[in-house]
């Protein structure tokens, strides 16, 4: 039988320790494969986002070519949501889901490292394509009839098609693991009532991911029979309809938004209560109104699609839905302010970043509603106005949040600190950055100047703004290396944190930094929502976590059975990826995918389970 | 303690009480749904989109009338199978489950019959229009749905010789693939009658 001490991998040597990241299937190394490689996609389109911005300095420079700026805004968008922001929400649940829910691991966790393992050769994948022939050039959204052979004959829309696939595969078995772990392996005690928020905002974003996904792998499947067996699903002239595809990705892509938005916000939930010194304001309401953002944001698709010509009735119903949606999300916004009101708050740089989430979200929520009326937004359909928002939220609200997640949940990760005066500088660069970035990208937008086009005439109005735009993104991009030279360093010189070093309330913080193999010697008994105050406070009886602290734990050396190392999830994610190749370089590699994809499956089932 | 008790142990230590598979199983089956669903959407858009060609005339009732029975019979097959497991009879649970790949390699049989015909005789090919297309992806789609149960129920069958579902053990490995063949059945439900009947 396998112990803790069987599973502990041999890391004396170079390729040991490798092999042991290859095959491992602990729950907080694949936290850290995550956020390492999506760390490492977030500064690879950020640097498209540089160069875009370079372009856009002044006008009609000539620094990239409209082609290759067609790609840039293509791979920008793509690699931002599936390659950077999603798989960072993933590290985050990868590390925090079973830690609060007072678990040992995930359910499935050999599942658990085949979906990353996914994700990695997934985006890798899609990059292939910059050295392979030209990148996707049809925008993040792929708006047929751009993406048909007519338009595109190289295989620049499959690399994009297929990595989308491939990257749906990788979420949907995350999201099914996530669902099952959080639904049925919580602690005794530890009601849904009484999760934590990060918790309940996982288990939402894991449902809106297996229930949305579906569309847009059906739109990817008849787009590519389009351009592969000659169907014309989106072919007008076949009897096809490009507006079909609209459909169908927005019906993806609208909760997709919410996807990218809920972790974060699941984060700073727990990050402003924590630096508040007070319990959430409005728990259940903060929970529930998570969970009618998720159902209402299945019905609002079609406000991307206003300008289409859908009629009055759609457009009034749908910009009806949209305005109704803006109710949940500003009932959390003010249960966060009242969580903050009369709190004993202490501003370190988690605290900062959470705050700047709320805030920057606020005005990309306002632009939302502004964008939500199909008047205004026919006046502003795909002008920077529409960049200006969307960037409000996803890189105000998400990126904000996420980074606050790192800085708050770090010590956890690593048993230090990261630095906080050099994150205080991180937080302010960024926050001046973008907005020096983004603000004027509004009246740019009011102004009339289209989004993806690669330049601008000189006399139209728009020099100063883009130029203080591309001041600003500069600014962020020196803030982020500002914040991994902190990080890196960190990790080995930072001060000694301690297992608390916040004074947390949730499960995480009762166990030692980093948490050994097993999490939880004791799995805790849980009677409130905030055991780990109940239990440095005295209040409530949090049961087991008062008898399992660290030295519990070390004293008796526990024989816990946690499940072995295996090499099969990356065999099987090879040989996915590889069959995937095969349909766009060389039949030859269908075949040899389909095999590992065989061999591995077979690997898999015969494999002692945990 | 043995691993085998502390997989018992483990087994109700499950906030629900059902087993994780289980419940990964359905989860699954809910984003199966909505595939289902998008395809069957696209389907009932595109239904009469047929450019003057051939249409939905060319379905041939009383063959998938006869095969849309077998299918859904091979549901009882399924059900039969798993008791006989759990009374402890390998023997009849090897022979129901044999039944159902037969019953799912005769209803595929048919889809393949149906798709020749339709591509050789009925000049209906994915890209003759609108309606093959829809048709070929949303009945290929669930025929591959099938040929997979088809598979995975013969990984179940060779397990039973391997050691596996004898009497006394627990069943999780028929159950989920039970869940996964009732709900292709399932699916086909919806498909024969919007497709075929309306």
């Amino acid at each position: 039988m396998a112990t803790v001490t069987a599973t502990a991998p041999d890391t004396r040597t170079f390729a040991g320790t490798a092999w042991s990241w290859i095959t491992t299937v602990d729950h907080k190394r694949i936290a850290v494969l995550y956020l390492v490689t999506s760390l490492a996609f977030f500064m690879l389109g950020g640097l498209e986002a540089l160069l875009m911005r370079l372009q856009l300095a002044t006008p009609e420079s000539d620094l990239v070519s409209a082609e290759r700026f067609t790609e840039l805004f293509t791979m920008h968008g793509t690699t931002m949501v599936f390659l950077a922001l999603m798989p960072l929400s993933a590290a985050f649940f990868n590390l925090l889901v079973p830690l609060q829910i007072g678990a040992r691991d995930v359910a499935f966790p050999r599942l658990n490292a085949l979906s990353y393992w996914i994700y990695l050769f997934g985006g890798i994948f899609m990059n292939i394509s910059f050295v392979a022939g030209g990148a996707p050039n049809a925008g993040w959204f792929g708006y047929a009839p751009l993406t048909d052979t007519a338009f595109e004959a190289t295989h620049a829309i499959d690399f994009w098609a297929f990595g989308l696939q491939i990257l749906g595969v990788s979420s949907i078995l995350a999201s099914i693991n996530f669902i099952v772990t959080i639904i049925n392996m919580r602690a005794p005690g530890m009601t849904l009532n009484r999760m934590p928020m990060f918790v309940w905002m996982s288990m939402i974003t894991a449902f809106l991911i297996i229930f949305a996904f579906p569309a847009i792998t059906i739109g990817l499947v008849l787009l590519l029979f389009d351009r592969y067996i000659e169907t014309n699903f989106f072919i007008p002239e076949g009897g096809g309809d490009p507006v079909l595809w609209q459909h169908l990705f927005w019906v993806f892509g609208h909760p997709e938004v919410y996807i990218l938005i809920l972790p974060a916000m699941g984060i700073v939930s727990e990050i402003l209560p924590t630096y508040s010194r007070k319990p959430l304001f409005g728990y259940a309401v903060v929970a529930y109104s998570g969970a009618a953002i998720a159902l209402v944001g299945f019905g609002v698709w079609t406000h991307h699609m206003f300008t289409v010509g859908l009629g009055p009735i759609a457009d009034t119903a749908f910009a009806i839905s949209t305005m109704a949606i803006a109710v949940p999300t500003g009932v959390k916004i003010f249960n966060w302010i009242a969580t903050l009101y009369g709190g004993s708050i202490s501003f370190k740089s988690p605290m900062l970043f959470a705050v700047g989430m709320v805030s920057m979200f606020i005005i990309g929520g306002l632009s939302g509603i502004m964008l939500g009326s199909p008047p205004i937004d026919s006046q502003v359909q795909d002008t920077y106005f529409v960049v200006a928002h969307l960037h409000y939220v996803l890189f105000g609200g998400t990126v904000f949040g996420l980074f606050g997640g790192i800085y708050h949940w770090f010590p956890k990760f690593t048993g230090r600190f990261m630095h906080d005066g050099w994150g205080k500088v991180h937080w302010l660069l960024m926050l001046i950055g973008f907005n020096l970035t983004f603000l004027p990208q509004h009246m740019l937008g009011i102004d009339g100047m289209p989004r993806r086009v690669h330049t601008y005439a000189a006399d139209m109005g728009f020099d100063l703004w883009n130029m203080m735009s591309t001041v600003g993104s500069l600014m962020i991009g020196f803030s982020f290396l500002i914040f991994i030279i902190n990080a890196v360093r960190s990790i080995r010189h930072g001060e000694p944190s301690g297992s608390d070093p916040w004074d947390g309330g949730t499960l995480e913080w009762t166990i030692p930094s980093p948490p050994p193999v097993y999490n939880f010697a004791h799995i805790p008994i849980v009677d409130s929502r905030y055991p780990a105050w109940d239990l440095k406070r005295g209040g409530g009886h949090t049961g087991a976590v008062a008898t399992a602290p660290e030295a519990d734990a070390e004293a008796d050396e526990p024989d816990i059975h946690m499940p072995n190392p295996s090499y099969w999830p990356i065999v099987m994610a090879a040989g996915m990826v590889l069959a995937a190749c095969g349909l766009i370089f060389h039949q030859a590699f269908i075949l040899l995918g389909a095999v590992l994809f065989a061999i591995s499956l077979l690997g898999w089932i015969e494999e002692p389970a945990a | 303690m043995t691993a085998d008790a502390h997989a018992h142990h483990e087994e109700h230590h499950s906030s629900t009480g059902l087993d994780n598979r289980k419940l990964g199983m359905w989860a699954f089956l809910g984003s199966e749904t909505m595939f289902f669903g998008s395809l069957i959407l696209v389907m009932l858009i595109n239904k009469h989109n047929t450019l003057g060609g051939p249409g939905q005339e060319v379905l041939d009732l009383v063959l998938t009338s006869f095969t849309t029975f077998v299918l859904l019979t091979s549901s009882l097959a399924m059900v039969l199978s798993l008791a006989a497991f759990r009374n402890g009879s390998l023997l009849w649970g090897r022979i129901w489950l044999g039944m159902v790949m037969l019953m799912g390699l005769v209803f595929l049989g048919g889809q393949v019959y149906e798709f020749t015909e339709f591509v050789t005789h009925k000049d209906l090919t994915p890209s003759t229009n609108l309606f093959g297309a829809s048709f070929y992806t949303l009945v290929g789609f669930h025929g591959a749905h099938v040929g997979i149960g088809v598979l995975w129920l013969g990984t179940v069958l060779a397990y039973s010789w391997r050691g596996r579902f004898q009497p006394g053990m627990d069943m999780w490995g028929i159950e989920l693939v039970g869940l996964y063949w009732h709900f292709v059945d399932l699916v086909w439900v919806a498909i024969f009658t919007l497709i075929y009947l309306i």
